[in-house]
């Protein structure tokens, strides 16, 4: 089977995931998901037609609440964990000039 | 009583009947893992102070009266389960110092049950792995040889128990996580049907996949943790909202005239022979009970491996979109822009195998990709749901192995990750189905542990759980202990 994934792929998914492009790993990580691809492409000589997808085991879904507030976490107990926090908010690099 | 390996059973009973205090028992524990753990790297966290007020306060308990079913029992929590003021890793170096700023519902339930937390016990990133070496705070150690890997993700929990560092352990299964390391550790572990426990609180890998369940010595103790883990919780809309059965109180009957199908797709070419022999003398214990064997097929279980390998990668991508580096996580040192910001902290933040399995999700959730992909292993895990629908018509539980082989060397299979999947061959099936699975000791291969894969029908735990009891009275593997943790 021909590899999925070439170094623009890559460089593609990468840019989707938030992950950075490693030129200096790029071969070995081609290799670690083209491996990984290969080893899935096992199902594809499996016959599906006629089957619907599975996405929940049992067959429920997702329940439906009232849109309303049930609970509050402090927030300042979640600014504990921010990287950069001051008076309220998260920092970020500038996104506007 | 031996402490080190007593059960939690055991242990109920002796601090019931005022022969040890809780304070006592948490503090030999914390002395165990204070000699031991160096040589194990089981533990992320140890507690020792809130463990111990948490003993002062199960003795104040005691001696009013007031005694709820796990008061004083000293048990150690997978370090994916968020505990209110504690680290909460994951195993990764991108929550390092996240600090839980609240607890998860099954850990809480265990709390309110009076157990104690001794610590948090170490784990391949996010639950990615079947060895624990994917861990950012190294590799665990089998208590069984050192030079071994404990199985994985579940690894801390299963090399604690193991060893004698606390009575029983919390851990989470997505595609074998709690039964791997419970088979090469020579416990009893158990994932529910999927919905049991609630997931609330629990760091998410592959959300439709992911169950907490308990890692134990026995059967009973499994029962005992899993009545006060389970439970619906409005906070996670995929928790069953079902009564949670006594499973404890349903252990002694006989199983006699209990079918147990015997899958031939368990029995492959990569089969260790030692195990296969072992499972087929535990078989034979089963029929002396009374059991009756029956041959039955799941077809679509060879397939089991790359639908797992699309779904759960799939569902990881999504999941870890939400390390960002802004709100909470490892953040990159001096940003050029947003998405250098993103980038450079989620390169720096994940391990490999993690930002592998993000690249293959990205990949099977992409336009063009998706229905070869996505789409098609969502059909494919119905039609392996469907194989154990058929299949429980005629059966009341399913028997194999745990895993192909028992443990192996720690950096044996580094370098082959085809091979490491494969660990979960006979333990990813009954994650995609949702339905509960457990593996107990059922005898040594070359002097290591091998596991006996339980699986039983959609919210049959309690069938399980009799099955493995009754194993249990007959045979003595679940009371063996790792020569090197003495």
């Amino acid at each position: 089977m021909n590899d999925l994934v070439n170094e623009k792929t890559l460089v593609e998914l990468s840019t989707l995931a938030a992950l950075p492009f490693e030129p200096e790993k790029s071969k070995a990580t081609l290799d670690a998901l083209n491996e990984v691809l290969a080893l899935v492409a096992q199902m594809q000589t499996v016959d599906i037609s006629d089957v619907a997808p599975l996405a929940h085991p049992l067959e429920q879904y997702q329940s439906l609440r009232a849109d309303s507030v049930t609970e509050n976490i402090d927030s300042n107990a979640l600014s504990h964990n921010a990287p950069l926090y001051e008076a309220g908010l998260y920092f970020v690099p500038k996104v506007i000039e | 009583m031996n402490l080190t390996f007593a059960t939690l059973a055991d242990l109920q009973n002796s601090l019931r009947n005022r022969e040890i205090s809780a304070t006592e028992l948490t503090q030999y524990y914390l002395a165990r893992i204070d000699a031991l753990d160096p040589a194990l790297n089981s533990f992320i966290s140890i507690h020792t102070e809130a463990a111990l007020d948490a003993a002062t306060r199960a003795d104040k308990a005691f001696a009013q009266g007031d005694v709820r079913p796990l008061t004083g029992i000293p048990i150690a929590q997978k370090d994916i389960f968020c505990l209110q003021g504690h680290r909460t890793t994951a195993g990764s170096k991108m929550l390092a110092n996240f600090i839980a700023p609240y607890t998860a519902t099954c850990s809480q339930k265990l709390a309110d049950a009076g157990a104690i937390t001794l610590g948090k016990t170490n784990m391949d990133e996010f639950a990615m792995g079947s060895s624990n070496e994917n861990s950012y705070f190294g590799a665990v150690h089998n208590p069984w040889d050192h030079d071994l890997i404990p199985g994985g993700s579940s690894g801390g929990s299963a090399a604690a128990v193991a060893a004698g560092l606390c009575a029983a352990s919390t851990g989470t299964d997505t595609g074998g996580s709690i039964r791997q390391p419970a088979a090469m550790c020579g416990l009893t572990g158990l994932k529910p049907t999927y919905g049991r426990i609630s997931r609330w609180g629990m760091i998410a890998f592959a959300s439709s996949l992911d169950q907490a369940g308990p890692m134990a010595r026995t059967a009973q103790d499994a029962a005992i943790l899993l009545e006060h883990m389970a439970g619906h919780d409005p906070r996670d809309s995929t928790s069953l909202n079902e009564p949670v059965p006594r499973f404890s109180e349903g252990l002694g009957g006989s199983i006699k005239g209990l079918r147990i199908g015997v899958c031939q797709e368990f029995f492959t070419e990569g089969l260790d022979p030692a195990v296969e022999r072992t499972i087929r003398d535990a078989l034979a214990v089963y029929e002396s009970l009374g059991a009756t064997l029956v041959d039955v097929s799941l077809p679509h279980t060879p397939y089991s491996i790359s639908a797992y390998y699309v779904i759960a990668p799939a569902e990881c991508s999504a999941n870890l979109a939400r390390f960002d580096g802004i709100r909470y996580g490892h953040r990159c040192l001096d940003p050029e822009n947003l998405q250098d910001l993103y980038q450079r902290s989620r390169g720096e933040g994940f391990g490999e195998e993690v930002k592998k399995r993000i690249l293959v999700g990205t990949f099977a959730l992409s336009a063009g990709y998706f229905d070869a992909f996505y789409h098609r292993a969502q059909k494919i895990r119905r039609l392996i749901k469907e194989d154990f629908v058929k299949a429980f018509e005629n059966v009341d539980i399913i028997a194999g192995p745990t895993a192909p082989t028992p443990a192996f060397a720690l950096g044996e299979k580094a370098s082959n990750p085809v091979e490491m999947y494969l660990q979960d061959i006979f333990t990813i099936s009954a994650s995609l189905a949702g339905v509960p699975a457990m593996s107990i000791p059922a005898g040594l291969a070359n002097g290591l542990p091998v596991g006996l894969q339980l699986i039983g029908n959609y919210r049959q735990e309690g069938t399980l759980l009799q099955a493995a009891h009754q194993f249990q009275q007959e045979t003595p593997w679940h009371t063996l202990t790792p020569p090197e943790a003495l």
